[in-house]
């Protein structure tokens, strides 16, 4: 057991510091939340930055356009920009993270060669089209059809929490292609134009006030067969590679700016007096003491896909499962810090603890990562 | 970085393992309790003649150590194990005795480990363990609570366990346990298998060193982790194995995510010991600098040991929970898991210290902006 960092680690670490360091200051102010072609230009233009830099891609196969840094490097890649207040991956997710990491595993080399380049250059935003109103947490049952018709799929159904829709130039997408088989074996993974007619994108504006995600309405739309990524009805496979890096690292950059809040609140109880209540102090260190580990059990995980190889398993749902309790219970603590202020929204704070009301929701609920826990890691029967 | 343990710690886990399963498996295990019960409440009856009528010569005071089994594990570098080589001591880290220390956690092995392992440098037959040594470590002050815990009514003093059957006290060389014994009031105790004493407030004096305390709560926390890890195991087989409506209970989510929960705390409770491990190894070798975490390695500690008690005390909960009637019986091994967690919350540092340590890190960090990026740069992680 070592957390020590190699030579080279140390190496990579010094200069992504010092190319951090020159080159934040340069970036233009952040837009509006509301302001989503701004949005778009800001997040692009940052994946610009990192793509000229080297940094792009970094987890990505070399064979990819990719650096193929190992889980460990990528992590202490998302350590050093979250220290530093570099821009979060924002539009670049879906295209960085699920799509062009399953683009990568399993799309033919012509669909590599087409998507893969713009997502690491900054040219091109991707959204995903997983969920429906009738499919959430079980996924499998969605509905969306796409009929195939000479070389194109024609797509009708909707899809439902789709981040950055209204900005994204491609989406991943799940359809039911066999509406007879069984229904994993019936879904076909799509790359979807979002400037195709019959796409209409409806912002959903949550309990925070933003308009963070949207529902995407697919009317007639036709998809050509050479955007299948994977074989027809093999959308399921291709679709869990996608899913299981989204339990990676992912969060790791968001413990190490939820160590900064906590400190932040210190310092606000300290100014307010509140940190002389032992009640409310031991709080706080109890929640360091969380975070702390979490940062941990995120190397743990790394190293543990660095040992075997291969991608991010069921650990990442015990990780979740803290994770996503525990920053729901740093913004109560910081409720409690501010007292009375905690109802005013111009308080940073605040708008946090609304958005934070979804990490136990967001890609996989709590219990649906408890179960997953219980049958594939405990291995207790297969409840229904 | 490899954060995952090296083949070498993987196969000095596997044979204290392989040692425990054979010198103290369950029957061993239910047997000492049987033992303890029939001393009378394991208290002990001071050093009276009961012990010296048991076992014949290889068997010690009364109470709950099994004076053979504790030199087995003298032999096999349980104690000495950090000890340097040239002291005859086998040279290994706090990484390494963190994951000894788990295994006796999961095995329920009885007995003043985590002191007699501190005791090794410095009182004579601890390091191969023909001594056993106990110490004044309940609750946070130096040399304990002086009786503050007490409840109403409650004669002053101290609790200290193993008492009777310690040859020495860390840290009290002045009063042998043949001296504190004779002013010591035994007391029923909720753990069968962790006699208690109540002795008058020892000199304050200057209590354990500060090192030697962070380095007991962390072995105490690896004694948590490993039975937080233990009644996950119990939990899940017997969920496995027991029908109620016509299928496994663990076959119910309501159980299922029981057992999760459990396994949520033991892995983040495993990952904060094994890193607070590490960290205070790279530490030592830095003198004092180290690869520290997001704070240093005391507060790293403390928070294994905040997050190990947790895990410790409620998966015994969630076993007996998951174990139904049966949790609530003598002959189940929960109620034994729960008892010395209860008893390992209050040893070398309790929660509320723990928390007040993290706490004033964490102040401090904020209040230095600077100091973060300081121990970032340092390597090994924030």
């Amino acid at each position: 057991m070592d957390l020590a960092e190699t030579e080279e680690e140390r190496e990579f670490r010094a200069g992504l510091r010092a190319w951090l360091a020159k080159t934040l200051p340069e970036l233009p102010p952040r837009p509006s939340p509301d302001d989503w072609p701004g949005r778009r230009a800001y997040d692009l233009g940052w994946q610009r930055r990192l793509y000229d830099a080297g940094y792009a891609g970094l987890h990505w196969p070399v064979d990819a356009g990719g650096r193929g840094a190992g889980p460990t490097r990528h992590l202490a890649f998302l350590e050093e920009t979250e220290r530093a207040g570099a821009p979060y991956v924002g539009a670049n997710f879906v295209g960085l993270l699920h799509a062009g990491p399953t683009i990568a595993a399993e799309g033919t080399p012509a669909q590599r060669a087409r998507w893969l380049p713009p997502v690491l250059r900054g040219e091109e935003v991707w959204c995903q089209g997983f969920s429906e109103p009738g499919a959430g947490s079980d996924l499998a049952s969605l509905r969306t059809r796409a009929v195939r018709d000479g070389d194109a799929y024609t797509v009708t159904g909707s899809k439902v929490w789709t981040s950055h829709a209204e900005i994204a130039d491609w989406c991943e997408l799940l359809v039911r292609t066999d509406p007879d088989a069984p229904r994993h074996r019936g879904l076909t993974w799509l790359a979807m134009p979002m400037d195709a007619p019959g796409v209409t994108v409806r912002p959903l504006r949550t309990l925070a006030g933003s308009a963070e995600f949207a529902e995407v309405f697919l009317d007639g739309v036709r998809v050509p067969v050479a955007y299948r990524v994977g074989a027809e009805n093999d959308g399921w496979r291709v679709t869990m590679t996608t899913l299981s890096f989204e339990r990676g690292t992912a969060f790791v950059g968001e413990v190490v700016a939820c160590r900064r809040t906590l400190g932040a609140l210190a310092r606000a109880a300290r100014a307010n007096g509140r940190w002389d209540d032992p009640v409310l102090r031991r709080r706080l260190g109890r929640l360091a003491a969380e975070f702390a580990a979490l940062w941990r059990l995120t190397q743990w995980n790394v190293s543990a896909a660095e040992r075997t190889g291969g991608v991010p398993g069921a650990g990442g749902s015990v990780f979740k499962l803290a994770y996503s309790q525990a920053r729901q219970e740093l913004y109560d603590a910081a409720a409690e810090v501010l007292g009375a202020e905690a109802l005013a929204l111009e308080e940073e704070w605040v708008r946090e603890r609304l958005s934070s009301l979804s990490y136990t929701i967001a890609a996989g609920t709590s219990q649906i990562q408890h179960t997953i826990v219980a049958e594939r890691i405990l291995g207790l029967p297969k409840g229904r | 970085m490899d954060f995952q343990p090296t083949q070498e710690q993987d196969d000095l886990r596997a044979g204290v393992r392989a040692l425990l399963a054979r010198r103290f498996g369950r029957e061993a295990l239910r047997a000492a309790v049987d033992r303890a019960e029939a001393e009378g409440g394991a208290a002990g009856r001071g050093a009276g003649c009961g012990d010296a009528c048991r076992g014949g010569p290889a068997a010690g005071g009364p109470g709950a150590v099994d004076r053979g089994l504790w030199r087995e594990l003298g032999a096999a570098g349980f104690f000495a194990l950090r000890l340097p080589e040239a002291d005859g001591g086998v040279g290994l880290g706090l990484a390494e005795a963190v994951l000894v220390f788990e295994e006796a956690g999961r095995a329920l092995l009885p007995g003043p480990l985590v002191a007699t392992h501190l005791a090794a440098g410095c009182v004579g037959g601890a390091a191969d363990g023909t001594a056993v040594v106990t110490a004044f470590d309940l609750g946070d002050r130096p040399g304990g609570d002086g009786g503050a815990g007490a409840g109403a009514g409650a004669a002053p003093g101290v609790l200290v366990t193993h008492l009777a059957e310690a040859d020495a006290v860390l840290g009290t060389g002045a009063a042998p346990p043949a001296a504190l014994l004779s002013a010591a009031l035994p007391v029923p105790s909720a753990d069968p298998l962790t006699p208690l004493h109540r002795v008058p407030p020892p000199d304050p004096g200057p209590g354990p060193h500060a090192r030697l305390r962070d380095e007991g709560a962390l072995l105490t926390a690896a004694l948590q982790l490993g039975s937080a890890l233990r009644t996950v195991e119990l939990a899940v087989r017997y969920a496995g194995e027991r029908e109620q409506f016509g299928r496994p209970i663990g076959a119910f989510q309501a159980v299922q995510h029981l057992c999760s929960g459990m396994l949520v705390r033991a892995e983040v409770a495993r990952t904060a010991v094994y890193a607070a491990a590490v960290g205070a190894d790279a530490a030592d070798r830095a003198g004092g600098a180290g690869a520290a975490g997001f704070g240093s390695a005391a507060a790293e500690i403390a928070g294994a040991k905040l997050l190990a008690d947790r895990a410790a005390a409620a998966n015994a909960r969630d076993c007996l929970q998951v174990y139904g009637g049966m949790g609530f019986t003598w002959e189940a091994d929960v109620h034994l898991h729960l008892k010395r967690a209860w008893v390992r919350a209050e040893q070398w540092r309790t929660a509320a210290a723990a928390e007040e340590v993290l706490a004033a890190e964490l102040l401090a960090g904020a209040r230095q902006p600077g100091r973060e990026g300081a121990s970032y740069a340092r390597g090994g992680g924030l």
